[in-house]
């Protein structure tokens, strides 16, 4: 066994969960056949997230407050719903995590075993000491046709982990993988959908023949009984298959763990690791945890807790984040968010929202990595940095060093509710944050409810798309105020 | 200290079209109202003008770019024609040019003329700014009422005072501007409203409603200037002398530095004090007679009384509620109806306001008229309260 493992782990839920019965009544008309599946919730993101800020987000759970981020140096980024097909996706989430630019970044995609992927290359890298930290996010926001089993199932989030030889809770043993053109579902260029094969062929030529392979090879492999598997962990949205597998690999049926379909939903590529998290919050020292995904054939990879596991915590767990979701009712809502519905958006939309490629690369710390500038003279804290200094009747030239912003305490110094401007979840709140020690921001808020902003209430920081452009295909990415 | 434009520059001719939704008119047509209305007033011909000056905000609707438009619709002989924009207050922005073209000898005669064709956007409110490259990417895509209204939540936090009497004070801000506009026939909006009719308009951005909001307006107005002795040359007597032009502008502090509150606006403190040194007032409350405030959003107005030192801060929602602005209170505020009833076609309304304030210190402003004005006060704003420029001028009686 290495010394390579996880030091640290997180996950990220966005805040609105669709109440599934919301969906089947809506489409009972038309599908009488799901109305029976309309129990739960899954979690929705919101309009302005993607699997880009849904990872920033996991990622800064695990990073911590400082600013120094030196340490990380590669980041592998698993989606098979990446913004972008040709622009790094990762190199985005490395801007806004305000990584280092020699950061190794990889998009992973393709499949949705390629969360469990990742997180292999990540242990890989580490391991053989290309890196010293390595950090592996995950997200999907998974988008169905309506009225599909698929809508029912699916759910967005993120998880990101930080692999490490220093201060693991969680070592690696090994892992194992089956690539196999197995077409369960697949989505072409240019499709907004998946296409589905059919569910029995499914379950019983694909999970119950690959994975049980999968987990034979890597316990051989290691000389593991299966019946040492404390936590089975095997994204399924077909009921008691993983128990099956577990039965007919030799693992207890009883370490299957809950695969959070009743409040979250499938994520996707995200979700072995959605369950791992929710398992490593709630381990005990020397557990095995075997972790299976499927698609493509499959990955499985096994792990060991540490003493270290006894100390571990999340300030949010994934206890926390399903409690502390908003329940949402409003169907409609959700079609609108994901673009299903055509709707009057009124002439205001028509704006164009022609990105200047110059002006973002020119003022990318500050754009993306919301970096300002702190005055060496003075100690005036500004955004955006600029050659001569804010500071009130002391213009310094050239005294700007990077403050970066993100991470720093705020609160609402003014604010407003606009029903003119066009949004796509009217009203459109924004104001102006002061940062406590300095700088100040005009700026969008989101994940607001209403009576939920007022001046002087705390903020924080959310890295969010800004807008999108339609004509072009490309998506502005900004920073957000959400009310604390 | 520079001595200042008092009295250098006297006002021979003012013109202002009618304001509304002119949808049969074109924006030459409306350059041509106010053009010979102004004319006719100074009484010259359009070979004694030396040189003018085109205030224009929006160019992709409109006119376009440029001093041509106002030249060719004009047929202008061949003089300087220089376009100017600086937001919502670009025609004091115009009449500056011209009146320092006139006190530095540049120009015997000048005409400053600001016009704004909105209502071929095909919705109602303001198109979108354009705030470059960077902006868009940043700062949040809102509305003018969206960022004004900001106002109103700092200066709650701030004084005190509570989001319902904030909101009933903002509503008489726009009863009076409705009481006035009633009166003016040159009105966009010529009728009286109520302050529970203001109150439970729809909301456009909290805490304004539909009638805390300004009308979007087509329209033009024009000034002639020259000096005061060209002025008496021409026949002219009871001169309208120029006593004041301040503008001051933003420089970043107020959108990124915590010293700026929130609830006032910075640039006007500085214009306003400015403007009274430069006119030799040192109790405004008292010496000024009437004001045209830029009152795009009612919460504006109100604020804007404390920070041209009228209202003590803190104290306008009592003023504005006790009718001290009211037409028949000590100091009448948009007499004419203002932003709010008048009209707010961009480029023409800082030209506007003077053209209200010219009519009444000479007497006439018809049904409006207020008894022996003697000094007239108008600010004219541009951009947003976290960055803005703002113009304040005086004029009076030479």
């Amino acid at each position: 066994m290495s010394d390579t493992g996880i030091s640290s782990i997180a996950n990220y839920i966005p805040r609105l969960r669709l109440q599934r019965k919301a969906i089947t009544e809506s489409n009972a008309w038309m599908a009488p056949n799901l109305v029976g599946k309309g129990k739960g919730t899954k979690a929705i993101s919101n309009w302005d997230e993607d699997s880009v800020t849904m990872s920033v987000e996991a990622a800064r759970r695990i990073l911590g407050p400082e600013d120094d981020r030196s340490q990380v140096n590669s980041l592998f980024f698993a989606s098979t719903t990446m913004p972008y097909s040709d622009r790094l996706n990762s190199g985005i989430i490395r801007a806004a995590l305000t990584l280092e630019e020699t950061t190794q970044c990889s998009d992973v995609s393709s499949s949705l075993k390629s969360g469990t992927t990742a997180l292999i290359n990540a242990f890989n890298s580490v391991n053989s000491g290309k890196s010293s930290l390595s950090l592996v996010t995950a997200s999907d926001k998974r988008k169905a046709r309506v009225a599909s089993a698929q809508e029912l199932n699916f759910g967005d989030a993120a998880t990101a982990i930080s692999i490490s030889k220093d201060n693991v809770i969680a070592k690696f043993i090994d892992s194992a993988s089956l690539s196999i053109d197995f077409i369960d579902h697949f989505r072409g260029p240019n499709e907004e959908f998946d296409y589905n094969w059919e569910e029995r062929w499914i379950r019983d030529e694909g999970y119950l023949k690959i994975i049980p392979k999968l987990i034979n090879n890597l316990l051989k492999d290691n000389n593991i009984s299966p019946s040492d598997i404390s936590r089975f962990i095997l994204p399924c949205i077909f009921p008691r298959v993983p128990q099956t597998i577990a039965k007919k690999t030799g693992i207890d049926p009883d370490n299957v763990v809950d695969n959070l379909a009743a409040s979250v939903g499938d994520t996707g590529s995200c979700h072995p690791l959605l369950m791992l998290t929710s398992v490593l919050e709630n381990s005990t020292p020397g557990e095995k945890i075997l972790i299976c995904s499927f698609g493509g054939g499959g990955d499985a990879i096994l792990l060991e807790t540490t003493n270290l596991i006894t100390d571990f915590t999340n300030t949010e767990t994934t206890v926390d984040l399903i409690d502390n979701g908003v329940d949402e009712d409003n169907y409609m809502k959700y079609l609108t968010f994901n673009d299903l519905v055509k709707w009057e958006k009124g002439m205001r939309a028509e704006i164009d929202r022609k990105t200047a490629l110059t002006t973002l690369y020119r003022h990318n710390d500050a754009i993306i990595g919301l970096v300002g500038g702190k005055c060496s003279k003075t100690g005036t804290i500004q955004f955006p940095a600029s050659r001569i200094s804010v500071s009130p009747n002391s213009p310094d030239l050239d005294t700007q060093e990077p403050y970066k912003f993100a991470e720093k305490r705020a609160n609402i110094l003014s604010w407003s509710a606009d029903y003119l401007s066009f949004s796509i979840n009217p009203p459109n709140y924004y104001g102006i944050v002061s940062f406590e020690g300095g700088g100040r921001i005009m700026m969008d808020f989101t994940d607001v409810g209403e009576g939920d902003v007022e001046s002087g209430k705390d903020v924080k920081m959310v890295f969010r798309i800004k807008a999108f452009d339609e004509a072009r295909g490309f998506t502005r990415y900004f920073w957000k105020a959400v009310p604390i | 200290m520079a001595s200042g434009i008092k009295d250098k520059v006297a006002i021979v001719g003012m013109g202002c079209s009618k304001f509304g939704e002119r949808w049969d008119t074109s924006p030459d047509d409306l350059m041509v109202e106010a053009y010979v209305e102004a004319m006719d007033d100074a009484g010259i011909e359009p070979n004694q003008l030396d040189a003018a000056w085109f205030s224009h905000h929006i160019d992709d609707i409109g006119s376009g770019k440029g001093g041509t438009p106002m030249s060719i619709a004009l047929r202008l002989p061949n003089i300087s024609v220089t376009r100017v924009e600086n937001y919502c207050a670009s025609g004091s922005e115009a009449f500056r040019g011209a009146v320092y073209a006139v006190a530095a000898g540049a120009a015997d005669i000048a005409i400053a003329l600001g016009m704004e064709k909105l209502k071929d956007t095909g919705y109602g409110g303001l198109p979108a700014a354009n705030y470059g490259t960077l902006g868009p990417q940043i700062g949040p895509s809102g509305s003018a009422p969206g960022n004004f209204a900001q106002l109103a939540s700092a200066y709650t936090a701030k004084h005190g005072v509570s989001a319902e009497d904030l909101k009933r004070a903002i509503a008489h801000v726009s009863v009076k501007s409705h009481a006035n506009g009633a009166l003016n026939p040159k009105a966009h909006l010529q009728k009286e409203v109520t302050e529970e009719q203001v109150m439970n308009a729809p909301m456009i951005a909290e805490p304004l409603g539909l009638f805390d909001c300004c009308g979007v307006s087509d329209g033009a107005a024009a000034a002639v200037v020259t000096t005061p002795e060209i002025a008496k040359s021409l026949g002219k007597k009871d001169l309208i002398s120029v006593k004041a032009l301040q503008l001051s502008v933003s420089n970043g502090l107020e959108s990124q530095h915590n010293s700026w509150d929130g609830s006032y606006f910075h640039t006007v403190r500085i214009a306003a004090k400015k403007a009274y040194a430069e006119a030799g007032i040192t109790n405004p409350r008292k010496e000024i007679s009437m004001m045209e405030v830029h009152d795009c959003f009612s919460i504006t107005e109100l604020v804007t009384m404390e920070d041209l030192f009228i209202s003590e801060e803190g104290n306008a929602v009592n003023d504005v509620m006790d009718g001290f602005y009211d037409s028949d209170g000590q100091v009448p505020c948009q007499i004419d109806g203002g932003l709010k009833c008048f009209g707010h076609p961009i480029g023409a309304s800082g030209l506007r306001m003077l053209y209200e304030m010219y009519l009444q210190l000479q007497g006439k402003a018809d049904k409006r008229q207020l008894s022996s004005p003697s000094v007239g006060l108008t600010h004219n704003l541009g951009g947003q309260p976290a960055n803005n420029v703002c113009s304040v001028a005086i004029i009076g009686s030479l």
